[in-house]
């Protein structure tokens, strides 16, 4: 290549896009060229997915399930119907179940065969729910993978792990900390963070770390 | 045996530290964004459905040494070629050099909002009664299919009760091999650490699983 200039040049042209962004645009260009698609379609389900929809929502959810017992317990009855109450509903959760955390019983959500999870409650999910050590280690491990987050629970305490094998989509309710009973909703849904609702972390501490 | 998943891990060992990471931006880099927006606006088209998706990506050979959204890619690449959507050669060089060929619709922009707050509901009528009840013992089918299933490996065999009943949904071993939706009765079948895990220290902890009714047998 060194001896060739004008390839050279060609390569500068392009030295901050790497393999992958070149493949994923040379199949959006070839799509868009096809008549498939229309790429204001793609930039609209980015900002959807980057702005829109994501564990805000869900921490919304919970928060209003905290303050509102009726709400709860219509959740705990029938989620899609109270999750679509508050204006989330569709993709990838169709068919919500919503899992209420107790002292006696912790909820954890794992899906070992791809990467099933509630995306109008919580968007898309992070990396480490998709990978294989997650995927691997939440049904039989539970105990070990809280840990990886820095979570302990009691003994005492009997975990229930939930593979998302179908197309339901589990939403664990985590346990208002203590301390917040004089939160108001939006203080309380900055606690609930995306973790507490999968059933890798619990719900922060008022005045603790983010 | 033709059909190999590589995606089904729940229980493989050896698996190393998870890294949990900060709310925010889901991707990691652009191309990633874009690899979704792809897949989900070809989705629209009708071509194919979501089990065919799943059989897709889980049957792509490297599947364990590529990234999540480089899995996507690659399938939605796969399903393209084996509709005769584009070729390999248009694939590879991103210009088209053969006409297109009709797709069922095509999603727009000032359709996507209206589209996702839709989805694509799965629960269908009953037809018939639920085979069985809350409380039931049943045994999950040992035999391996054939084709792409939603029954993990690592509760082949082993015997559950029935927590939950979720109504009749599409049938995602038939729907993936194109034989239309053949709703079944669908349960959520839970397990005790003991029955999956004979050999490990006890944690605690119950395993469910939501599994249509041919995975299911009295036990």
């Amino acid at each position: 290549m060194s001896d060739h200039p004008h390839e050279h040049e060609h390569d500068d042209e392009h030295s901050e896009l790497g393999p992958m962004d070149l493949r994923v645009r040379a199949l959006e260009s070839l799509l868009t060229e096809k008549g498939y698609i229309d790429p204001a379609a793609l930039d609209a389900l980015i900002d959807t997915y980057q702005t829109r929809i994501g564990p805000r929502n869900g921490a919304r959810v919970v928060a209003r399930a905290w303050v509102d017992q009726a709400f709860r317990d219509w959740l705990l009855r029938d989620a899609t119907a109270a999750i679509a109450s508050l204006g989330y509903s569709g993709r990838q959760g169709e068919h919500m179940v919503a899992l209420e955390n107790t002292p006696e019983q912790h909820h954890l959500v794992v899906c070992t065969l791809c990467s099933c999870y509630p995306w109008p409650v919580l968007g898309l999910p992070p990396a480490w729910y998709k990978s294989a050590p997650f995927r691997s280690r939440a049904v039989a491990d539970p105990r070990g993978v809280l840990a990886d987050f820095g979570v302990t629970l009691p003994d005492a305490t009997a975990i229930r792990v939930w593979d998302s094998t179908a197309e339901v989509r589990y939403l664990v309710v985590p346990m208002r900390p203590a301390g917040s009973e004089h939160l108001g909703e939006a203080a309380l849904a900055a606690l609930v963070s995306r973790d507490s609702m999968i059933g890798t972390g619990l719900a922060r501490v008022p005045g603790g770390a983010p | 045996m033709s059909y190999s998943t590589h995606a089904d891990l729940g229980g493989q060992p050896g698996q190393g530290p998870i890294t949990p990471e900060p709310e925010g931006t889901p991707f990691h880099a652009d191309w990633e964004a874009r690899a979704l927006a792809l897949t989900l606006a070809m989705g629209g088209t009708g071509s194919w459905n979501i089990d065919m998706s799943r059989a897709a990506r889980e049957t792509l050979p490297d599947y364990a040494r590529l990234s999540y959204f480089q899995i996507w890619l690659a399938a939605l690449q796969k399903l393209v070629e084996a509709r005769g959507l584009a070729s390999a050669d248009e694939i590879a060089s991103g210009r088209m050099q053969q006409p297109a060929r009709p797709v069922a619709r095509v999603l727009a922009a000032g359709a996507v909002a209206a589209t996702l707050a839709r989805g694509s509901p799965t629960e269908r009528a009953v037809a018939a009664p639920a085979r069985f009840a809350l409380g039931d013992r049943v045994r999950m089918r040992s035999e391996i299919p054939d084709h792409h299933t939603r029954l993990p490996a690592y509760v082949r065999g082993h015997v559950g009760v029935v927590e939950r009943l979720h109504g009749v949904h599409v049938f995602a071993d038939a729907h993936a091999l194109g034989l239309g939706e053949q709703p079944q009765w669908l349960y959520n079948v839970r397990f005790d650490e003991t029955e999956l895990w004979p050999g490990q220290a006890r944690q605690g902890h119950t395993v469910s699983v939501d599994a249509w009714e041919p995975y299911l047998e009295r036990a």
